[in-house]
């Protein structure tokens, strides 16, 4: 077996690096299958993150402090929802302006609790499965959180491809005039889209503040929002390649640490680049084909819907 | 009893401008409940925010120095948002402003001539315009979302300047901070007030709002840029190319950024920090559209935004409250704004269910 | 569907409308409208656009409420609140804009419509058996946007089908089909009126009225006018009911000399740049002075790739593909193309030939800066700019409250005017016109027709593109017809039949049209 034990941790970083973008991607992933583009993720991932710390802190219980990470996204949503579903204001401005608020609330929340340390979230034990070696530990000796990424984009999968609400999910985002004329509510049908994408930004955020670096500092999420809406271009708009996305971005990240931690003669700052300059380079990649975009691009995403009656 | 929005027949001038005070009203209403929540008398709080910031002359002049950047970032923005080209790395072109201008004096730092400051500035224009290239060059050529891609670019600029105040750049005689050397008087803004940090950038922004105010009214690139914003096939229609406009509105916007990144570097920063701005660029997507994406109104926009670092920064010593207020503020007043937008383009009507006078 | 018209539902009209009034913020859409359909009749509903058609159907259809009047179903008071409810009466609409949801297959978008959940595999059985009894061919597995014009409007119709309809509503369903998908539209709905279905059909062409239904309900700006037989009117009493009042055709001078050839297109081939688009193939037409060339064809066929080569929009491979009084042009943008004396007016009024939010002023500006010279030393001449707007206001007769007022507070009739006022005043050349009068109210369309004719007398080329054949024929000289990117040999209107241009427009794979088009290359 020696040889192979670095690995292990390798691994265990991109899981943990991929996590919170699993989470968004996929919640923003059915916010835009409904017509509705949320450029807040950013900022909901941020008073998510906010959220849970100070829950988990204050409560010491991790599962409220996730269920409120989720319930504080929502609201985020509700917000955005408020201004561009009922009050019909440009979607990419309130999307900026939500991730501006969120910057700014995350860090009021916050503020006393920059530095503060907290347990890491507890990592499954289960007698015998957990010991086998090296897949041991990754396939059964996660958090809870990790595996419920994975079981939110199989059952988002499921639900959008597999059950009649899926279906009527996407029609909204295909056509909102064709749907409302069928007699949908496409404004309710959007709301409820736009605040199950905020309460997973809300679990992403979690995760970060919880899982990834168990802290709190202002701004940590340092651009995976936004990361996270790249990757739904990159995916077009498929669940499975939002996760495969997802775990490419994370090992990137984590690729540039470990570089980093190894003493390679490259400035740290270079390296610190890589994300960044990854999501450029893929974007670039897959929207060089602007046919492919459009196929698969919900056709109403980011157009404000007001019934002509 | 029930609420209906009506499409108004065409756009309501008078909500136009109503609006952004509707907003600022609604802001100061949610800001004493915020007071209040946070423990501190709301009258109190409100003083030391709007108020005493700018009730002595030093303070006044101070609105202007923080009004400064995010005028030209807003300016910059404005006409690109305009055009639907929705760059949001304004932080990032200033940056790169900022290191352009900066490297000129760090290159030529014992040179005193009268020409060092204005090749700063033009060089910093010129960073800040090939940062924003790369994002239009990126949109023209490959159909990459520039909001993605401008945005990403603001933590890679920010990781530059870090690599360079870090590394080639420090100041031999400076401990070993990660700063380059303090500017000398050629390389620095002249101060228009003596004793106050008001500098000649003020006057360079004021310059830039003229301009484009010029420009966006009364020249044909300006309504070439209403036009594809407006509605992109009439621009396809009168022969408007939109990737024109795409380049054009970045390179303007990246330019106004570059300015003033190098306006503050040699004006009150006086060196290069790896913290050089604390959100100009980010804040000024708020200026823009609180001035309505007009020069004149983003003037007035810019010295409210300044207004709310300024009583951040009064509050946090005055009554203790956490200097991230002024960013609750800051989003809570765009929020309210694209609320209230609302207002222009439908009217609200109260209408008894059923029923009605024919 | 097997309930045919029996004795004891003879009692009562299956939909009967008194009083229906319905006001929008300035007009007046439906006023104290009256409206009966008897169980199996085919009633059409019959009136110029801007009638108060589409409203009372929505009203019927639960999409709009009334603000007064009564609505009895098979007698019982009633109130139809949705869609839904609508439905669950046995109410079905087919919209003339097609709820049809492009990116879905057929399957998907039916069972979209249908109340709880379907076993997908069981339900496009069902869509097979109803397409093939009712002669209305569907694949259950085709995504929606790969489909044809006719196809989609049959998904419509099959998916009211499935829902066992009492009244099924059609809004002017062969607007977008070929004469002969018309006709075999017309054997499905006579079939399922022999069933016992009502059908409300909304028209405003006379002819298919007089074949097609049993009574007629006609309406004028947004009034009850009267009920009729339409099998015993003629189409000039239909129309006078319809219009109010004789309107004056166009003055066409027939006799006039023909010019020197303005517009040539020699073997253009151009790929859309839409994937749903069509590509053009081998367009061979020339456009002579003085003359009005006319292109018919069903939507979908090829029109907008070809108004966007014309207008420069898209740009050609081989510049010589167009030529301009003799000088290739096919490689300029629309700026350069206005230059030299080409106009266009385009399809869309609203985003496409003006900028709805901005000032008629700055809408006059936007297509004629360059002919009418309206920069000055770099700078817009404002002053000239707003004489030039107002010119276009007086001599088009565009009611407006003035000319800094937006584009889209004017009435569609408005704009249009003042749209085709505004390429027409730059004098130019050729002018091509997409459209030229639809959705526009009948003094509108009127004044267009006869400023096109007049244009043409002066000695402009003119190119129409259209789907209204009736217009094509008041207003063209010559015609050709456009069908899946290719472009038939243009014939004299004299010596066309509607028949013969129906047969054009449904493509090229028949053996005779397939003739006309090859002969063009």
């Amino acid at each position: 077996m020696t040889g192979y034990e670095w690995i292990i941790p390798v691994v265990l970083t991109v899981i943990t690096a991929a996590t919170p973008l699993v989470f968004a991607g996929i919640g923003e992933l059915v916010t835009e299958k409904s017509g509705v583009l949320n450029l807040g993720i950013e900022g909901m991932m941020l008073v998510g993150a906010v959220t849970a710390f100070v829950t988990a802190t204050v409560t010491g219980n991790y599962f409220l402090a996730v269920i409120a990470a989720a319930a504080s996204g929502a609201f985020m949503a509700f917000l955005f929802g408020i201004l561009t579903l009922s009050l019909m204001a440009n979607q990419v401005a309130t999307g900026l302006a939500l991730t501006l608020f969120g910057v700014g609330i995350s860090a009021l929340i916050g503020q006393d609790f920059v530095g503060e340390p907290v347990q890491a979230i507890s990592k499954l034990n289960i007698a015998g499965l957990s010991d086998i070696p090296i897949i041991g530990q990754i396939l059964f000796g996660q958090d809870p959180l990790v595996y419920l990424s994975f079981i939110m984009a199989i059952v988002v999968s499921w639900f959008l491809y597999k059950t009649k609400a899926g279906l009527i999910l996407r029609a909204v985002g295909d056509s909102h005039d064709a749907a409302h004329s069928i007699g949908y509510s496409v404004i309710a049908i959007r709301y409820l889209a736009v605040m199950f994408g905020g309460a997973m930004s809300g679990i992403g955020g979690a995760y970060l503040s919880l899982a990834y670096t168990p802290m709190w500092a202002e701004n940590m999420t340092a651009g995976r929002g936004w990361i996270a809406l790249a990757l739904i271009v990159f995916a077009t708009w498929k669940p499975s390649l939002v996760v495969v996305g997802a775990y490419m971005f994370g090992g990137i990240t984590i690729l540039q640490l470990h570089a980093q931690a190894a003493g390679f003669d490259v400035p740290s700052q270079i390296l610190s680049m890589l994300p960044y300059v990854a999501t450029i380079v893929v974007l670039v990649i897959i929207s060089k084909d602007e046919s492919r975009i459009r196929k698969h691009a919900p056709a109403c995403i980011g157009k404000i819907f007001h019934p002509a009656a | 009893m029930l609420l209906k929005i009506e499409k108004r027949p065409e756009a309501s001038q008078l909500m136009v401008y109503a609006t952004p005070i509707l907003a600022l009203i609604l802001t100061i209403i949610t800001g004493t409940v915020l007071f209040q929540l946070l423990g501190v008398d709301p009258v109190e709080g409100l003083r030391n925010f709007f108020i005493k910031p700018i009730d002595n002359t030093y303070g006044a002049t101070e609105l202007f120095v923080k009004a400064t950047p995010l005028i030209l970032c807003a300016i910059g923005l404005s006409v690109g948002f305009r055009a639907n080209v929705w760059n949001i790395g304004a932080e990032g072109q200033l940056t790169l402003g900022a290191i352009f201008g900066g490297g000129v004096f760090v290159y030529f730092h014992d040179v005193d001539s009268v020409f060092l400051l204005p090749l700063m500035v033009v060089m910093g224009a010129i960073g800040g315009a090939l940062w924003a290239a790369i994002p239009a060059f990126l949109k023209t050529r490959f159909n990459a979302n520039e909001i993605l891609t401008s945005l990403m670019l603001v933590y890679v600029a920010l990781l530059i300047l870090s690599l360079l105040v870090h590394g080639s750049w420090r100041d031999p005689d400076g401990f070993n901070f990660p700063e380059s050397r303090l500017f000398s008087e050629s390389a620095t803004m002249p101060i228009l007030l003596e004793g106050t940090r008001l500098h000649f950038g003020t006057i360079i922004a004021l310059f830039a709002v003229l301009g484009t105010w010029i420009m966006l009214s009364k020249t044909l690139i300006g309504f070439q840029i209403k036009v594809i914003g407006a509605a992109p096939k009439a621009g396809g229609y009168a022969g408007f190319s939109q990737k024109k406009i795409v380049w054009f509105s970045l390179l303007f916007g990246g330019a106004m950024a570059g300015i003033a990144g190098v306006s503050e570097v040699s004006g009150p920063v006086g060196q290069l920090l790896p913290s050089i701005s604390p959100g100009y660029g980010f804040t000024a997507i708020i200026v823009a559209f609180l001035g309505r994406l007009h020069p004149v109104g983003i003037v007035f926009a810019g010295l409210l935004m300044a207004l709310t670092y300024l009583g951040g920064e009064t509050a946090q010593i005055n009554l203790g409250l956490p200097v991230a207020v002024t960013g609750v503020f800051q989003g809570m007043i765009l929020f309210f704004l694209l609320a209230c937008d609302v207002l222009v383009n439908f009217r609200f009507r109260f209408t008894l269910f059923g029923k009605a006078a024919s | 569907m097997s309930d045919t018209g029996s004795s004891a539902n003879n009692q009562h009209p299956r939909l009967e409308l008194k009083g229906i009034t319905k006001a929008y913020p300035g007009v007046l859409a439906n006023d104290r409208i009256d409206l009966k359909i008897l169980p199996g009749e085919i009633h059409a509903l019959l009136g110029e656009n801007g009638a108060g058609k589409s409203t009372l159907v929505k009203i019927i259809y639960g999409v709009l409420k009334a603000d007064a009047g009564t609505i009895r179903w098979n007698g019982d008071l009633i109130d139809i609140a949705t869609p839904h409810a609508a439905r669950k009466l046995g109410i079905g609409m087919i919209f003339q804009h097609f709820s049809l949801f492009e990116a879905m297959t057929v399957t998907e978008n039916i069972a979209l419509s249908m109340p709880g959940r379907q076993n997908m595999a069981d339900l496009s059985k069902r869509i097979v058996e109803i397409s093939e009894n009712y002669g209305l061919p569907l694949q259950p597995d085709r995504r929606v946007h790969t489909l044809s014009v006719g196809e989609k409007q049959r998904i419509e119709i099959v998916r009211c089908l499935l829902q066992d309809p009492k009244l099924l509503i059609m809004d002017e369903p062969t607007s977008v089909l070929t004469p002969q998908e018309a006709d075999k539209l017309f054997l499905t709905l006579r079939r399922l009126s022999e069933e016992g279905v009502s059908i409300l059909y909304i028209s405003h062409k006379l002819d298919e009225i007089r074949s097609l239904c049993h009574k007629a309900t006609i309406m004028r700006g947004g009034k009850y006018i009267s009920e009729c037989d339409p099998t015993v009117e003629t189409a000039k009493s239909l129309a006078e009911m319809m219009i109010g009042a004789d309107l004056k055709a166009p003055k066409h001078d027939e006799a006039r000399e023909r010019g020197p050839v303005r517009l040539k297109i020699h073997n253009m081939n151009l790929d859309s740049t839409d994937q749903f688009g069509v590509d053009l193939n081998l367009i061979n037409f020339e456009v002579r002075s003085g003359e009005i060339l006319g292109i018919a064809g069903v939507a979908g066929n090829g029109q907008v790739e070809l108004l966007e080569a014309l207008s420069g929009e898209a740009l050609c491979n081989n510049p010589a593909e167009i030529l301009l009084e003799n000088e290739p042009i096919g490689n300029l943008g629309p700026a350069q193309r206005r230059k030299r004396g080409l106009a266009f007016v385009p399809e869309d009024r609203l985003g496409h030939g003006s900028v709805p939010e901005m000032s008629l002023v700055e809408n006059a500006f936007l297509s004629a800066y360059g002919q009418k010279k309206l920069i000055k030393n770099g700078f817009i001449d404002t002053k000239k700019t707003r004489q030039y707007a107002k010119e276009i206001v007086e001599a088009f007769d565009v009611r407006t409250a003035g000319v800094s007022h937006a584009a889209e507070s004017l009435s569609g009739g408005n704009l249009q005017k003042f749209i085709v006022g505004r390429e027409m005043l730059q004098d130019p050349q050729l002018i091509i016109i997409a459209h030229p009068t639809w959705g526009v109210d009948a003094g509108a369309a009127a004044a267009i027709h006869q400023a096109i004719i007049d244009l043409a007398a002066k000695g402009a080329a003119v190119l129409v593109v259209s789907q209204d054949l009736d217009e094509l024929f008041a207003i063209s000289n010559r015609m050709a017809v456009i069908a899946e990117g290719r472009l038939s040999v243009s014939r004299n209107v004299q010596e066309l039949s509607i028949e013969e241009i129906g047969l054009l427009m449904g493509g090229t794979s028949g053996s005779d049209s397939k003739k006309e088009f090859e002969s063009v290359a």
